[in-house]
């Protein structure tokens, strides 16, 4: 059996509290709070105002640039303000925020549960109506899709691949999701390739979900071009260029994309996504997230339509149990602890994770024995010691030299040390930084070829 | 035993010695390099910290610039102060240009009962990465975190946590103003600021730039933007900007009206003489403030805090941060990765 090829550790799945619940339905919030940044990329631009009445699935919020993606209603109402909002983490951003009336829908949305196969459409219109569904990568980096399937010209691609592996502990709503709704993700499927042109889709699952792969193994059989391919448990399996790795044996050089080498990787919810935008015209208004813990009263998956706040899905699993440490939006591995469950949820949170007081807290680090398990755990082929080490002194240039960037905050390093090093926490903020100055370069570069060529054609102007 | 061999491996390196000695000197004189032997004078003026606190590459660099500039303007060394610039003045030839000595202040006065925690952070204790993470344990965005980068920067041992406030605190009378914590602090809070006459000086004790009701809910210390101060300062030394107001130390001239106005207390007078009693409320703490004449630290005197210690019950009903979650205090911030790190937990359902 297949897997990636550097590094990576194993944590114990702990799935077992959520797998198998059927998705139920959250109920429709009072007010929906809509964050106007949901999407890596460029803001979105709100084009409601005060006081207009809005329908489920009416756009509110157009792309603010190439790569960025629309927002639409996902409950019907009144807006009351666009105003800023507190995330999570209790940082400020803009939301749109909407009074909840009814449940009415645009017409145009298909909302029966008929499976709809044929797709007449070519691959332009599939990727514009991708687009105009406002439709972002749900795995969990929340990449605009439509940048995904646009392929570079000079650049071909040769393999979909699609990520049904949910390596991250806890989490169960992919899985579920393969469960319940296959003969769509396998439709989503083809609907895809036909809009990447390419012949050959490989979906990978890890081996601890056999009924999803058999599942699906036997939906893809009514189609061609569809393998399946399961995997060995390991993680950050789900990490696109581990999947790729462990899927076609290719690796993605630094610094560079998928397309790269031919591949293009989208999660199954995206795929999901993909097949109600374009058979059901139905943009993305909600997703599934796991609500999980050894102490959640009814741990499951659940479908939440964006703008629902955090505690009323939390009361959905039967509120916040007794001995909460933590409150953690995603998994465990690459999740971050909450501070304020006022939040909305939106496409970026795939899951909450309620972890009991005695599982959550933190070892006192010690020192360094450089033993090197991080640098053999790291799937990037980094060294964790020593960028956590540059980051503690603030050496920025130096972080960038040794591949910071590539960095895809896994956290292995932290998983694997022995010491209780908290590796990852100065890793991040030193990608930070580091991202910081390479951004402010290349502006300064562009500034400056800007200026430049101004020059030269006012020079060239006058002579 | 045959000694010749030794005699000659003698021979052979005192010769190969020599003529290195030689080449070294040539060498030496070939590519002297010239310098202007008052560089060595002044950097030995100088108190040798290289904190750069002067802006230049250490005690050295800044010694160099000394001598190759035409006049002493806007050079100063922090460390040293007046009297290490009048030296080095002296060792050039020229007239020493007075600067005001400075100090560093932290512009935060959210102490524990002004701005309550309504989670707990148990991650790397550094201001920077709890900065990276997200807004810290209470609900302002901008105030001191206490995780004392500040302190770690200062090579002069002048700033500390104050483990009542939870806030920095500069000791005056070490601290040289060299800047090592204003760049340490990752939300802009410290500024250098003119020492002024008698140690006195207006601040304003806050970086909180969210509009007033948000501010006030989330410290009740917190600067509103109300702009009252702005409307009685006589002499054009308070703006606002971003519902944030500022003193501007080149003008203000100590009249103290404004800590008058301020309604949450945020404008602090610093190591004034207790006031008067007669315009006060009969409630002013007027003890506490003789308590302590001249220490040299952050703490206001008190007179003018009088309506916000009126103000403060009423407030400390408001400074709940986050309603909703059930447990807020219960809530710990980091980055998660070490929870699952603690393998033995996550796997024992299996075990059973």
């Amino acid at each position: 059996m297949k897997t990636f090829k550097i590094g990576g550790v194993h944590p114990h799945d702990n799935k077992q509290y959520s797998a198998g619940k059927a998705i139920q339905q959250v109920p429709l919030p009072k007010q929906a709070i809509i964050p106007l940044v949901q999407h890596i990329g460029a803001p979105a631009k709100p084009v409601v105002q005060k006081g207009d009445e809005v329908k489920v699935g009416q756009l509110i919020a157009e792309p603010g640039g190439f790569v960025s993606a629309g927002i639409h209603s996902p409950v019907s109402g009144k807006v009351l303000k666009i105003d800023e909002a507190v995330d999570a983490w209790g940082m400020k951003m803009q939301a749109i925020y909407i009074n909840v009336e009814g449940d009415e829908w645009e017409e145009s949305i298909d909302r029966s549960d008929k499976l709809v196969r044929q797709c007449a459409l070519t691959s332009q219109e599939i990727i514009k109506k991708v687009a105009a569904a406002g439709i972002v990568g749900l795995g969990g980096a929340c990449f605009p899709t439509q940048v995904k399937l646009s392929v570079p010209p000079g650049k071909k691609a040769e393999v979909l691949i699609i990520n049904g592996v949910e390596c991250e502990p806890f989490l169960t709503c992919d899985h579920q999701l393969m469960m319940e709704h296959t003969d769509e993700i396998i439709v989503g499927i083809t609907i895809l390739k036909k809009a990447l042109r390419v012949e050959h889709a490989i979906v990978g699952i890890e081996n601890n979900k056999p009924d999803a792969i058999e599942k699906m193994r036997q939906a893809a059989a009514k189609t061609t071009g569809i393998e399946i391919m399961p995997l060995k448990l390991r993680y950050p399996q789900g990490g696109e260029k581990q999947l790729i790795d462990a899927c076609t044996g290719r690796q993605v050089p630094s610094g560079g994309l998928p397309i790269d080498v031919g591949a293009v990787v989208d999660n199954v919810a995206t795929v999901y996504a993909v097949y109600q935008a374009v058979q059901k015209n139905k943009p993305l208004i909600s997703r599934v997230m796991t609500v999980t813990g050894p102490s959640v009263e009814n741990p499951g998956n659940y479908e939440v339509r964006f703008g629902t706040p955090l505690n009323d899905v939390l009361a959905a699993a039967g509120g916040i149990p007794e001995d909460t440490g933590k409150i953690i939006g995603g998994g465990p591995m690459m999740g971050r602890a909450m501070s304020n469950t006022d939040m909305c949820s939106n496409k970026r949170v795939s899951g909450l994770l309620l972890l009991p007081e005695s599982m959550s807290v933190r070892q006192a680090p010690q020192a360094c024995i450089r033993c090197a398990k991080c640098v053999q755990a790291c799937p990037m082929g980094l060294e964790p010691y020593l960028l956590s080490k540059m980051a503690a002194h603030q050496m920025w240039d130096e972080l960038i030299e040794h591949n910071i960037m590539d960095c895809i905050d896994c956290g292995c390093c932290m998983f694997t040390c022995p010491s209780y090093r908290p590796l990852l926490d100065y890793i991040r903020m030193g990608k930070g930084k580091a991202g910081g100055i390479l951004r402010a370069r290349a502006a300064e570069a562009k500034a400056k070829a800007e200026a430049e060529k101004a020059k030269a054609e006012t020079a060239a102007a006058k002579a | 035993m045959d000694l010749t061999v030794i005699y000659y491996s003698i021979g052979i390196l005192g010769i190969l010695g020599l003529l290195a000695a030689v080449v070294l000197y040539v060498v030496a004189q070939k590519f002297k390099v010239e310098e202007d032997p008052r560089i060595e004078q002044v950097e030995g003026v100088l108190p040798q910290a290289n904190c750069g606190g002067c802006g230049f590459p250490g005690c050295h660099g800044f010694a160099t610039h000394c001598v190759q500039s035409d006049s002493m303007d806007g050079l100063l060394c922090p460390v040293g102060g007046q009297p290490v610039m009048s030296q080095i003045a002296e060792i050039l030839g020229r007239a020493a240009v007075a600067a005001d000595p400075m100090v560093a202040v932290v512009r935060c006065n959210g102490t524990c009962e002004a701005r309550p925690r309504n989670n707990r952070y148990d991650g790397t204790q550094t201001c920077q990465i709890v900065h990276s993470l997200y807004i810290g344990e209470t609900g302002c965005g901008y105030g001191c975190l206490g995780c004392g980068d500040c302190v770690r920067a200062c090579q002069f041992d002048a700033i500390h946590i104050n483990p009542t406030t939870g806030i920095a605190e500069v000791d005056e009378e070490k601290c040289t103003s060299c800047g090592a914590c204003v760049k340490a602090c990752p939300r802009t809070l410290i500024e250098l600021r003119k020492k002024g006459p008698k140690n006195r000086r207006m601040v304003v004790m806050c970086r909180n730039m969210d509009k007033g009701a948000v501010a006030k809910k989330a410290c009740a210390n917190a600067c509103i933007g109300c702009m009252k101060c702005q409307k009685v300062c006589a002499f054009d030394a308070i703006t606002i900007d971003k519902n944030l107001s500022y003193i501007d130390f080149t003008k203000c001239k100590l009249c103290r009206k404004c800590e008058e106005a301020c309604p949450t207390g945020a404008i602090h007078a610093v190591n004034f003489p207790p006031r008067k009693p007669k315009t006060e409320a009969p409630a002013a703490p007027k003890a506490e403030t003789a308590a302590k004449p001249a220490v040299a630290t952050e703490k206001p005197i008190v007179a003018p805090k009088a309506p916000a210690a009126e103000a403060a019950p009423t407030a400390a009903a408001a400074p709940v941060v986050t309603e909703a979650p059930a447990k807020p205090d219960t809530t710990v911030v980091t980055s998660s990765v070490e929870t699952a790190a603690t393998p033995a937990a996550p796997a024992e359902p299996t075990n059973k």
